[in-house]
């Protein structure tokens, strides 16, 4: 432990701890636009300058030492903060009113709280073209304040190197490899990097328009589904604590908006691990394509194809939940109802940005002949809807959603989480192979937030070793850990492998509320913290679920009675799997 | 015998030492003259170094040059006097007849176009340079003669 004093306070931390951090112990919280918890300090914006012995420091990158005197808050200071500010606003179009983050920018409210009050720097402003390539994320170089979260995220977070600094000095621009425009680089569209970015540079690519327009045509059907990790992440726009369950409320929402049928994605997750138990436990017993890999994430999924080509055939073949909801709502639910599905239109609240790219992502993605789902919409892009339509989302009642793709169990709301798919299948191809219950419905070994996580599942003495993967970032070690096994010959050390692309999983997707809350330390959008809280919340519901068990839903077992027919065969496969493509990292 | 391009072999020599990206990339602009698109390419799958990164280091420092310069380098100057005396309308002729902007190449590389800060014959202003040969008292009426010369010259060889 360290001893020092910051503005005469005595602290004591950890050795290797920041001045920042130091400081937030004894309630001073030092401004700073470029540090997150997530990202490695950059020293980039230069608002979180203290003096140490009298000397200018950025308190970001500082380690405290023993005996250090800090000044965070002096009159030289403050000015010294507020021209720095004055001069990344001098880059800044400043056009708050039109900013897709405006209320929700953390340059807006730094400007707020160093009180800005004056315009007097020359404007020298990059020209305001927007890539919108990749129609899942947009990026406004303009806005770019050089922070470099997203350029840590994107390259050392996710390894996944399609965003860089391309130039330098005032020319210096966020952009792909030789200014390539995003949808030719290796992106993913995982969003990390408008889930962390502090102003509006890059956020999810607005498809409400799209909706609108939809829900204003009386010819049109309109079918809705909410993603598991939607249900307790929406809230905090509408002033809700991180992690509350709101799924009634949401129901309610989207049929105040207009919808003609709320239906939910954890009714696909049902049918998702349904098919993908009954597909692991086939691959298993033939030994074929091990180990395999989930599939619901698009992100990950555009991973393989572009950075492990070779591992194609791991992949499961399942379409992901939403996809499936999907599938079935313009087949089997559409004739039930009578509704042409040509005049059908589904519409997908996810967390996620990568989901707006999934649903062209294969021909596979419209196999019924329509197009599985019309439109996503990110859990942000919701809460704009709701409040364009002016509800008081608060003051709403707890409605239900529709039969019979409404219905859900327990394991279909975890799919949110990291860890949660994988437990989810277990459960399900336990129960394929034993015919008994898992006696213990949770793996300790695979919750929390380790980037790796691995157990071993005894299933009538025969043993699964399962992965799970939280943080695309993470996977190289297991591909190498398989690479290595086979190189050797030795035993295959997984047998299956749960990826998902974000940390913590879906909770903290790329589609998810970055909202400012002032009873809360900042920084503000998302951290472990938050993520802990949300996954508490989808745990909280399965725990409390009177059926956690997908092969137990009863709409499920309906479906496949009256339409699909046997799981992972016939009608089943042709509607609900999919298939992949390899793909260049660079077009 | 697969062909392997010199960006490739020279990818393959510094392959092994670590941090020796630039060194790599400055080879081939010694060999090369510049590092382009499919060298780049070849320089990160012989090394295993992201694109993206490569490209950091390429537009970071000015000395990279990330296409073949044209062969008749046309270097208009942009320097006080130069200036004054109205050399930014040459500029904007070279422009608009080769159609590119400074510090790029026309696509049969026949010409590349820079501006440089005096070229140390201001008596001559405005004052432009093509492959060391210099013309004063520039008009943007000359600029398409002088590009003439030039074709010519590369007719004639």
């Amino acid at each position: 432990m360290v001893k020092l004093k910051i503005d005469n306070f005595d602290v004591e931390v950890e050795s290797g701890t920041s001045i920042l951090d130091a400081a937030r112990k004894v309630q001073i919280d030092i401004p700073t636009l470029c540090k997150h918890p997530d990202v490695d300090p950059s020293a980039g914006c230069g608002m979180c300058i203290v003096k140490v012995g009298g000397r200018i420091m950025r308190s970001c990158s500082t380690p405290v030492a023993e005996g250090m005197e800090v000044v965070t808050n002096d009159a030289e200071l403050r000015e010294t903060r507020k021209t720095v500010l004055e001069l990344i606003l001098s880059n800044h179009p400043n056009d708050c009113l039109k900013c897709a983050r405006s209320g929700q920018c953390e340059l807006q409210e730094m400007a707020m709280q160093m009180g800005v009050d004056r315009d007097e720097i020359r404007k020298i402003l990059a020209p305001s073209e927007k890539d919108e390539s990749t129609q899942a994320i947009v990026l406004e170089p303009a806005k770019c304040i050089v922070c470099g979260r997203c350029v840590d995220i994107c390259q050392n977070q996710q390894n996944v190197w399609a965003l860089s600094y391309q130039n330098r000095g005032l020319a210096t621009k966020i952009t792909g490899a030789n200014d390539t425009e995003l949808a030719n680089t290796p992106c993913i569209k995982c969003g990390q990097c408008a889930a962390h970015c502090p102003t509006g540079a890059i956020v999810e690519y607005d498809d409400t328009q799209k909706v609108w327009e939809m829900l204003k045509d009386k010819d049109l059907f309109t079918v809705v589904q909410i993603a598991p990790a939607v249900r307790v992440a929406l809230g905090e726009e509408f002033g809700y604590d991180f992690g509350e369950n709101l799924t009634g409320k949401i129901y309610a929402a989207l049929r105040r908006i207009g919808f003609n049928k709320i239906f939910d994605t954890n009714f696909g997750a049902d049918l998702t691990i349904i098919e993908e138990a009954t597909e692991f436990v086939r691959r298993f017993s033939n030994n074929d394509n091990l180990p395999m890999f989930t599939s619901c994430c698009p992100a990950w999924v555009d991973y393989v194809e572009k950075y492990y080509p070779e591992n194609i055939p791991n992949l499961s073949s399942c379409k992901s939940p939403h996809q499936m909801v999907g599938a079935v709502a313009k087949t089997y639910y559409a004739q039930k109802a009578g509704v042409s599905p040509d005049k059908m239109r589904v519409i997908s609240i996810m967390p996620c940005t990568a989901k707006k790219w999934e649903i062209h992502r294969h021909e596979s993605m419209s196999s019924s002949g329509y197009q599985d789902v019309d439109v996503v919409l990110t859990t942000r892009e919701l809460a704009k809807m709701i409040r364009q339509a002016g509800i008081n989302f608060k003051g709403l009642p707890e409605e239900v959603a529709d039969s019979p793709l409404g219905e859900y169990s327990g394991a279909a709301t975890i799919f949110g989480v990291t860890g949660g798919v994988m437990t989810a299948a277990l459960r399900t191809a336990y129960f394929y192979i034993t015919g008994q219950e898992l006696g213990m419905l949770n793996f300790a070994e695979i919750d929390g937030l380790d980037g790796v996580k691995v157990a071993e599942v005894d299933i009538n003495g025969t043993k699964i070793r399962i992965a799970v993967v939280n943080g695309v970032g993470n996977v190289e070690e297991v591909m190498n850990t398989i690479r290595e096994a086979a190189a050797n010959g030795e035993e295959l050390p997984y047998h299956f492998v749960e990826v998902m692309a974000c940390r913590g999983g879906c909770i903290a997707g790329g589609g998810q509320p970055k909202v400012m809350m002032h009873n809360l330390p900042k920084p503000w959008g998302i951290n472990d913290e938050i993520r802990k809280l949300r996954s508490k919340g989808l745990n909280d519901e399965d725990e409390e679920a009177a059926n956690r068990m997908s092969h137990h839903n009863k709409s499920i077992k309906q479906v496949y009675d009256e339409f699909l027919g046997k799981a992972g065969e016939g009608k089943a496969h042709e509607l609900l799997h999919t298939k992949y493509r390899q793909r260049d990292l660079y077009k | 015998m697969v062909e392997t391009s010199q960006a490739a072999q020279i990818a393959n020599k510094w392959r092994k030492k670590r941090g020796s990206l630039i060194m790599a990339l400055h080879e081939i602009q010694d060999v090369k003259g510049y590092v382009d698109w499919q060298d780049a390419v070849d320089v990160s799958l012989g090394m295993g170094i992201p694109l993206a990164r490569i490209y950091e280091v390429l537009t970071f420092y000015n000395f990279f040059k990330l296409e073949a310069p044209g062969k008749a380098v046309i270097s208009v100057c942009t320097g006080t006097a130069c200036y004054l005396k109205g050399n930014d309308k040459v500029l904007e002729k070279f422009k608009s007849e080769l159609g590119i902007n400074e510090g790029e190449s026309t696509p049969d590389r026949m010409f590349h176009l820079q501006s440089v800060r005096c070229v140390g014959c201001c008596g001559l202003a405005p004052v432009c340079v093509v492959n060391g040969k210099t013309y004063g008292r520039m008009t943007p009426e000359a600029v398409p003669q002088i590009l003439d010369e030039w074709r010519q010259v590369f007719k004639e060889n």
